[in-house]
């Protein structure tokens, strides 16, 4: 970097940014070319039309609810929306308190229902099972991702069993007494062995299904992964007894892993007694009545079979699980510790005309403030302001293209709000230039050429941009990170853009002056370039001064010659010798002191503290010529 | 004019034309007091804040692009349903707003339909919005909570970049003038308070810090170097430097109301209430008062605080004594020397060197001077 010149560094960062752009349109290009991205940033639900329902966790008694319970409340209600058949619900929490539910179109008051009501989990014990063929060649014709193989094993077991003959009515023997336990045969009446025949597993929940669930009465229900149906006896240990679950690598008797996930259960007081007397009761029974199935929100997540009787309320299922499968059932269990019901805070519907109206208008609104800042900017800084409106437009793209590129990778939607921030945006970007804008007007006015005043003024202007960008950041953080309703996506496009905007500033807008100063047009500070000698006041400044050159078109390279050492420097504080009656010498001491002291090689700042005046002159002279020496060398 | 302005930024710089931001600040503080005790006294005699129904729970229907906007259809569809009485206003041209205490999940769709029917407009034209009694609650909360985490936040990054608290209280007590004068003003002026406004006030409070950060940090820029030189006074560096980024200030200012203030035009004459309006009605009224607390409360507020500094009032005394000395006897508010027509002028030299001051050969004297950075 020393070797190289400020306009040779600029032009390799411009092309660092026009890389760095290439690549995140390239990207956007490839995802869209793949189908799976769009160029548009997708649109919230307040914009595209739709309900979004926001819903907090009411539990029984003052039950605490982790985040890990709401994680899988989350789950449970996904899987009921899904179920439903509404397609592309967003189902999130927000600030760990609440469940954001946003559908498209207008919910029916059933999927209202289910989205509210708690999930149960209970244990029941097996009195029957039987594989379901009709959810099998459903699941066989629908399933597209089954390989070859897969596909003809599920088919031969399909066939296999086919020719067994499915349960009817009237293969069960009527009830010969009031059943004794859950595991009794008793239990199934005609009634009960009709739903077990007639009934077909599906993925589907509706409600009818879960009013059905008494506690005390059996039940006939289905595991929709394996499409496995079940008759199960009445509930032997609820799921509120459970007081925990983890899972981990099974341990053999020695303590050594068998590679094997396993889940343990662990259960409360209560919980430990009903489960004790059930495992004791289940072991000494026949396949499949020594299997109890564990359920929740009416359908069968698990039905192991009991291997021991368990006294010490830690059952521990094991079986064929992958560590994801292991991970799933362990956070199930420790979900159905805690019911969750859920109340309906907030909802809106939006029709898809007022969110396609209030788009049109934000965008429109967000244009009109673009000129207007941009005209704003011209009009303050001429054909500077140029800069600002260029720099505006990339920033723009970049902005769009992160969206976009965030909906693709995080399904991130711009929502209303967030339009306006993006909007406010636009003023809060611009703020930068301004504040560098402004610097270079102060060098100058110390009476620094351009090329000079746009590298001292960006050392001062970057310290400034960065430390109050961060004030930004630290808000839309906050913003985001507690944010309630829609003020997620406000502040997200905050702190994008305030981001975005460093980024610009320091790979754009500094690079692109380095390269403008060099510019006759501007250098020479023309009239309308923004940095008119006469708009700045710099010729009245420099008046009776004599003792260093005025800048002008060739005038930078001789300031050298006569002005070094710089106006402000002939002075010292101490004599107060200042260069020009408007130029008090009180100003610019330090300032000057403390700029020459960056540009004196080879001083360190304590040496510099104990030069005396004269050596410090003699110091900033050298410097001065050898730095308008090497701006020589660059001008050519 | 903007060569008017830029002129005026140049003499701002050099402290030719001064404004006593700093010098007059009892003046600023008498009259932000006033504004305080009117902002907290405003909500009390008007019984309290137009708060939006996220806060008092309810149902909202907006039905867009209508021809009839006749307020009586709506009243009639929510009596007719529910038998309330519901509150319609016309928002915007083609737009009726229909609001009513809370609904059940049917009453909200029977509604719906009842305003289809009556405004002759389609499903897709109705949108309705059904609000808990306590989701304001919780928003609120949140709110707050999240008002606390960014001041504490702030505070401690801006003590750690300024290396003194004293700025960082300066801007946080300036803060709270943003906060009670924003809201007070939407108590006065009975602006709807709905979660999209308070997302305003979070923002104006990252904006007014933002803004006080530029100044401070020429302030600091400037006050740095201050026993380095015997010209101007402490109080009169720090004014020069909210004098020298005044037209940054201001130009901010305007480039940040622009926007905003064209989502407020489009959201309120075009959308009447919504997410649009509210976000920048309290963005504007908040970027106004926050540019100006920087300039009046939170730069008087620091100078005020560190004036009375040992070192700070050493440093005065000597800078005073010395004016008097060198027959300077008037200077601008940001200590540029005046000659007896009041132009503006240089300062004299030095009276003759202090004991300190050795002379030297090739010149005239050599001066002990403190390191640049004294921090």
């Amino acid at each position: 970097m020393a070797t190289r010149t400020p306009a040779a560094h600029a032009r390799g960062v411009l092309i660092g940014l026009l890389v760095l752009l290439l690549g995140m349109g390239g990207l956007l290009a490839f995802a869209v070319q793949d189908g799976r991205a769009q160029w548009a940033p997708l649109l919230a639900l307040d914009l595209e039309g739709g309900t979004q329902m926001v819903l907090s966790p009411q539990v029984d008694g003052d039950a605490e609810i982790d985040e890990e319970q709401l994680q899988q409340a989350v789950e449970v209600i996904r899987q009921r929306v899904d179920g439903s058949g509404v397609t592309e619900a967003e189902i999130t929490t927000q600030g760990g308190e609440n469940v954001v539910v946003g559908l498209p179109g207008t919910p029916d008051a059933e999927t209202r229902e289910l989205i509210q009501a708690s999930a149960d989990m209970e244990f029941r014990p097996v009195l029957r099972v039987e594989q379901d063929m009709a959810f099998m060649e459903e699941l066989l014709a629908e399933d597209e991702d089954l390989s070859e193989e897969e596909a003809e094993a599920l088919e031969e077991q399909l066939g296999a069993t086919e020719d067994e003959e499915q349960a009817r009515p009237e293969d069960f023997e009527e009830p010969t007494a009031e059943p004794e336990n859950g595991s009794d045969p008793n239990w199934i009446t005609p009634e009960v062995a009709a739903d077990f025949a007639n009934f077909e597993c599906s993925s589907e929940i509706s409600l009818d299904d879960r009013a059905e669930s008494s506690p005390d009465e059996p039940l006939v229900s289905c595991d929709p992964e394996s499409g496995m149906k079940y008759l199960l006896g009445p509930v032997a240990v609820p799921g509120t007894n459970i007081e925990d679950s983890s899972f981990g690598m099974e341990q053999s008797g020695a303590g050594q892993s068998t590679g094997r996930w396993a889940v343990t259960i662990n259960f409360d007081a209560e919980g430990t007694e009903a489960f004790s007397d059930t495992t004791t009761r289940l072991l000494g029974l026949e396949a499949p009545r020594n299997q109890f199935a564990i359920m929740l929100d009416g359908q069968v997540i698990s039905a192991p079979t009991t291997q021991a009787a368990i006294v010490d309320g830690r059952p521990q299922i094991t079986g064929d699980f992958s560590e994801d499968e292991a991970r799933g059932l362990s956070e199930q269990l420790r979900y159905g510790s805690l019911p969750i019901s859920f109340e309906i805070e907030s909802e809106q519907q939006i029709s898809a005309t007022l969110g396609e109206e209030q788009l049109r208008l934000g965008l429109l609104a967000g244009i009109i403030g673009l000129v207007l800042v941009a005209g704003y900017a011209l009009f303050q800084y001429r054909t500077l302001g140029l800069v600002t409106i260029v720099s505006l437009v990339v920033a723009g793209v970049m902005t769009w293209w992160a969206i976009a590129l965030l909906g693709w990778s995080d399904g991130y939607r711009l929502s209303l709000a967030g339009i306006a921030g993006l909007i406010v945006s636009i003023g809060l970007t611009a703020d930068s230039f301004i504040v560098y804008f402004e610097r270079i007007k102060d060098e100058l006015r110390e009476g620094r050429s351009l090329p000079g005043a746009v590298e001292a003024g960006w050392s001062r202007a970057r310290r400034t941009i960065l430390a109050s960008k961060a004030v930004n950041v630290i808000a839309a953080v906050v913003l985001y990170l507690v944010a309630v309703g829609n003020v997620r996506g406000f502040a997200f496009t905050l702190g994008l853009t305030a981001v975005i905007d460093v980024i610009l500033v320091f790979l754009f807008t500094h690079p692109l002056m380095q390269l403008i100063a060099r510019r006759k047009f501007f250098a020479a500070g023309k009239k309308f370039s923004g940095l008119s000698e006469k708009e700045l006041g710099v010729d009245v400044l420099y008046r009776g001064s004599g003792r260093f050159a005025r800048r002008g078109p060739s005038s930078t390279t001789e300031t050298a010659s006569q002005g070094a050492p710089a106006p402000a420097l002939a002075g010292s504080s101490a004599s107060s010798l200042p260069s020009s009656p408007l130029r008090p010498s009180a100003r610019t001491p330090e300032h000057a002191r403390e700029d020459r002291i960056q540009e004196v090689p080879e001083i360190s700042e304590s040496e510099w503290a104990q030069m005396t005046i004269a050596e410090r002159r003699r110091a900033r002279a050298s410097a001065a010529r050898q730095q308008d020496t090497d701006e020589t060398e660059e001008e050519r | 004019m903007a060569a008017n302005f830029a002129k005026a930024g140049n003499q701002l710089y050099t402290g030719e034309r001064a404004y006593p931001f700093i010098q007059r600040s009892n003046l600023w503080f008498i009259l932000a007091a006033v504004l305080i005790l009117a902002s907290i006294a405003v909500p009390f005699f008007r019984g309290g804040f137009n708060l939006g129904i996220e806060f008092t729970g309810g149902s909202e229907f907006t039905v867009s692009q209508s021809e009839n906007t006749d307020i009586a259809v709506g009243q009639d569809a929510v009596e007719e349903v529910s038998g309330q009485e519901a509150t319609v206003t016309n928002v915007a041209p083609g737009t009726v707003r229909v609001q009513t205490e809370e609904l059940s999940d049917t009453e909200t769709l029977e509604v719906a339909e009842a305003l289809q029917e009556g405004y002759g407009v389609s499903a897709e034209q109705v949108s309705s919005t059904f609000i808990g009694p306590v989701w304001g609650e919780q928003i609120s909360e949140q709110m707050l909570l999240g008002l606390i985490i960014f001041v504490v936040l702030v505070a401690l990054y801006m003590a750690f970049y300024f290396r003194t608290w004293t700025m960082s209280i300066a801007a946080m007590l300036g803060l709270g003038f943003v906060v009670i004068v924003t809201v007070g003003i939407y108590a006065a002026t009975g602006f709807e308070v709905t979660p999209s406004a308070i997302i305003g006030f979070l923002t104006i409070l990252s904006y007014a810090l933002y803004d006080t950060m530029v100044v401070f940090d020429k302030i600091r820029e400037n006050v740095d170097g201050l026993r380095s030189q015997l010209d101007q006074t402490f109080t009169e560096r720090v004014n020069l430097a909210v004098n020298q980024t005044l037209v940054r200030s201001i130009n901010t200012s305007v480039v940040g109301i622009l926007p905003v203030g064209s989502i407020l035009f489009i959201g309120s004459l075009l959308l009447g209430a919504g997410t649009l309006r509210d976000i920048s009605l309290s963005l504007f009224v908040g970027i106004i008062v926050g540019t100006l607390a920087t300039i009046f409360i939170q730069a008087p507020l620091y100078a005020r605080m560190r004036r009375n500094d040992a070192e700070i009032k050493s440093h005065t005394t000597e800078v005073l004594t010395l004016r008097e000395q060198r027959g300077v006897h008037a200077v601008t508010s940001s200590g540029m020397a005046l000659d007896a027509a009041g132009q503006p002028t240089v300062f004299p030299p030095l009276p003759e060197p202090e004991p300190e001051v050795e002379m030297e050969d090739d010149d005239e004297y050599q001066v002990i001077i403190q390191a640049p950075h004294e921090h």
